[in-house]
């Protein structure tokens, strides 16, 4: 039998180990707003202060990721704030963005075509305290890079979005998850048009927390599970 | 409002030789020059000048009236350089003072409280060039030309309220209004001797009649229109030097050097609450090839080690070779720093000055334009619903619209696609986009959008939003209507 003591200072040497581990800070942060996806993360809080990495290979995809991760860094932006985002040309539109709870004057927007440049801007952003968060979308990111940016939010607690797009390869890197954003078919409740965007999110890979795919519409300011589906839990890969 | 005082000196020279040689204090006394074969008058004292001898007359004729007449001759260029001195002297008083050909003029804005008003700064001024010997007749006005006109032909001692031109000039004759010699032949031959004579006359009629140069004095002198002086002394430059005994080779040695005077400049700006908002860095090499680099901060800043850092990604674009002898530091622009920091993000002002430093540093390392937050504006086109504002302090005039779709990408410009819909404005049923077809399974739309036609020509355009068989979801449009032969349908974005 487990004495609560007991329970009590494993709970404390496992939330160590995760702030060894480059979790970042995870108690005592209110999960409102990722509620749908706090199942897979360990201690069932969203991360933050860590690098999220996305990868996506269409435009459309592609699309459906920035929207994803507008409304993650909306839900981290709801106290204040300012977020960074480091794009490679001036692909986003940015009255696209209130819907997804990103208020588009907190964000300001940096153009870096040169992926050298990119990747130094995004690591001096991690690394200035002073932001919530910092959106960049890049081509390539090797393994030393990765590890950089980890580096540089263990010290800040700064959240990175690193949204790889088109990578020839998806390299291993040194991020806390890797997702994926699928769209799927909107959901319209059975009327006539377009419905709110749905999408398959797949986390692939997240540290100490359990990959999972979940089907995910964005309605009204939250995230919805999408009727008649159930999670997927996807196998754990250990190091080995 | 600006405040001028025109000092002038009637008796410069004379009282100037009289200084020099005092036993002349009681003798009339005329300085004198050759001019075309004979000596005329330059300059005279009070004596002569009660006897009725002025500058200009010929010193024989002087001497026929008054034998007693002492001649001293003048030296050339004497005048400009005694002004210039006394103009240098005044810079205790404003440090604007600038040299006009018989006097000085003195910008007194914001300066005369120090003495206790006006009547006390320009007693000051006048007890104190007394004192020196010097006759000084003094007035202060709103305008230049009103002082002038007030010092030589008002009372030797004039103060002209605030707004008090119009009054102040109405007496004066038109000599007041430093005219050319054949206009004021002119206006005395019609009569028009004093200048509220011609004051209120239709300025068009003026000018036919008189030339342009007469409104324009006139309107000089009621502060209608602005008037340039130079001063002798300009605002001193923020700039910083730095020479070096032996040639410098190394960033290293380059980096000090430039940390050295960004201190120096960083102390000065600080002392005069001054930030910095561009920086020249000067490197000259022994071999007479100039370098430079430059940056630009977001807000201004007299940060040395933030200035430092934005300028660290330039140094090595330098190319010292044999070395550099001098390093200059230039501020080209500066802006006051405000001391109240409000806060622009609703978290700290410290953290704004953080954010304000890393764009800073972002701007240093991609160049100008590469930063940038985008507001709303109140269009429907769009390309125009957002504008770009400058990186931090900027607040949205208008609310962010949400009432209709719009999408999260949008494309720089729109691509065609190919389009099968029904006719006249059914969404579309497939597209085919850079080779792959789209079949439709879910649309939205049209949302006509018309083109703003006091801006730009062109079709309005049907937007749709489409959502095909895979989920994804793009937005597209139709441009105007049907004709044969056009490219009509466009893919514009993605949404997300």
């Amino acid at each position: 039998m487990v004495t609560p003591d007991k329970k009590a200072l494993i709970k404390q040497l496992q939330s160590q180990i995760n702030a060894m581990q480059g979790l970042g800070k995870l108690s005592g942060e209110s999960t409102d707003g990722f509620a749908p996806f706090a199942d897979a993360f360990p201690e069932r809080t969203f991360p933050k202060g860590v690098v999220h990495e996305f990868i996506s290979h269409e435009p459309a995809h592609a699309a459906s990721t920035h929207g994803f991760i507008a409304a993650l860094a909306g839900k981290l932006l709801k106290e204040g704030g300012l977020c960074l985002w480091i794009v490679p040309d001036q692909s986003i539109f940015a009255t696209g963005l209130p819907v997804f709870g990103l208020p588009p004057d907190r964000i300001v927007f940096i153009r870096a075509p040169k992926p050298k440049d990119a990747l130094w801007i995004i690591e001096e952003a991690l690394k200035c305290e002073a932001l919530t968060a910092v959106i960049a979308q890049i081509k390539e990111l090797g393994f030393t890079e990765s590890r950089r940016l980890q580096l540089a939010v263990e010290r800040s607690g700064v959240t990175g979005f690193v949204h790889r797009f088109q990578p020839f390869s998806e390299n291993a890197v040194a991020c806390t998850t890797r997702w994926r954003i699928v769209p799927l078919p909107s959901q319209s409740g059975g009327l006539p048009g377009v419905g709110h965007s749905c999408w398959e999110v797949q986390l692939l890979k997240v540290k100490n927390g359990r990959p999972r795919v979940w089907q995910v519409g964005w309605e009204a300011g939250c995230f919805v599970a999408v009727p008649n589906h159930t999670t997927i839990v996807l196998p754990q890969r250990h190091a080995v | 409002m600006s405040r001028y005082v025109y000092l002038f000196f009637p008796h410069l020279l004379a009282e100037y030789a009289t200084r020099k040689n005092p036993e002349l204090r009681e003798v009339p006394l005329v300085l004198a020059s050759p001019d075309r074969g004979r000596m005329v008058v330059d300059s005279v004292n009070v004596r002569a000048f009660q006897k009725g001898i002025r500058a200009g007359m010929v010193l024989a004729d002087c001497k026929a009236l008054y034998p007693e007449l002492h001649m001293v001759e003048t030296e050339p260029g004497r005048a400009g350089k005694l002004l210039h001195a006394l103009a240098e002297w005044c810079v205790g008083y404003t440090p604007f003072v600038a040299v006009d050909q018989d006097g000085l003029v003195l910008d007194a804005s914001g300066c005369t409280h120090l003495w206790g008003g006006e009547r006390g700064y320009l007693e000051n001024i006048r007890n104190r060039l007394e004192a020196y010997g010097y006759t000084v007749r003094m007035a202060m006005a709103d305008t230049i030309g009103t002082a002038w006109a007030a010092a030589h032909f008002g009372k030797p001692f004039h103060i002209v309220p605030p707004e008090g031109q119009r009054e102040a000039l109405r007496q004066l004759p038109a000599a007041a209004l430093r005219l050319e010699p054949d206009v004021l032949a002119r206006l005395r031959k019609l009569g028009l001797r004093h200048i509220v004579s011609f004051m209120d006359m239709p300025r068009q009629a003026l000018r036919r009649r008189f030339g342009p140069s007469l409104s324009f004095r006139l309107d000089q002198a009621l502060g209608q229109e602005v008037e340039w002086v130079v001063p002798i002394a300009p605002v001193e430059p923020y700039q910083e030097r730095l020479c070096c005994a032996e040639p410098i080779t190394t960033a290293t040695g380059i980096a000090i050097a430039l940390n050295r005077l960004l201190e120096a400049l960083c102390l000065r700006l600080s002392q005069e609450a001054m930030g910095l908002r561009h920086a020249v860095f000067k490197t000259f090499r022994i071999d007479g090839n100039i370098q430079q680099i430059e940056i630009g901060t977001g807000q201004p800043s007299c940060d040395p080690a933030h200035l430092l850092r934005l300028f660290e990604h330039r140094i090595a674009t330098l190319e010292p070779d044999l070395g550099f002898e001098l390093f200059v530091l230039e501020a080209s622009r500066v802006a006051p720093i405000a001391h109240e920091q409000s806060t622009i993000w609703a978290v700290s002002s410290q953290s704004d000055k953080k954010v304000a430093e890393l764009l800073d540093r972002v701007t240093a390392k991609t160049g100008a334009g590469k930063v940038s937050r985008y507001l709303p504006v109140e269009h429907h086109w769009p390309e125009r619903s957002i504008k770009e504002a400058a990186p931090l302090w900027e607040k949205p005039a208008t609310a962010w619209r949400t009432n209709q779709p719009r999408p999260v990408a949008l494309l720089p410009s729109p691509e065609s696609i190919e389009v099968t819909a029904v006719l006249p404005d059914n969404p579309p049923m497939l597209f085919r986009h850079k080779g792959k077809l789209h079949t439709v399974a879910k649309s939205d739309g049209p949302e006509r959008i018309e083109q703003e036609w006091w801006r730009a020509d062109g079709n309005y355009r049907d937007y749709y939003c489409v959502e095909d068989e895979e989920g994804a979801r793009y937005w597209v449009f139709r441009s105007g209507p049907y004709v044969k032969g056009q490219l009509q349908w466009f893919l514009h974005g993605f949404f997300a």
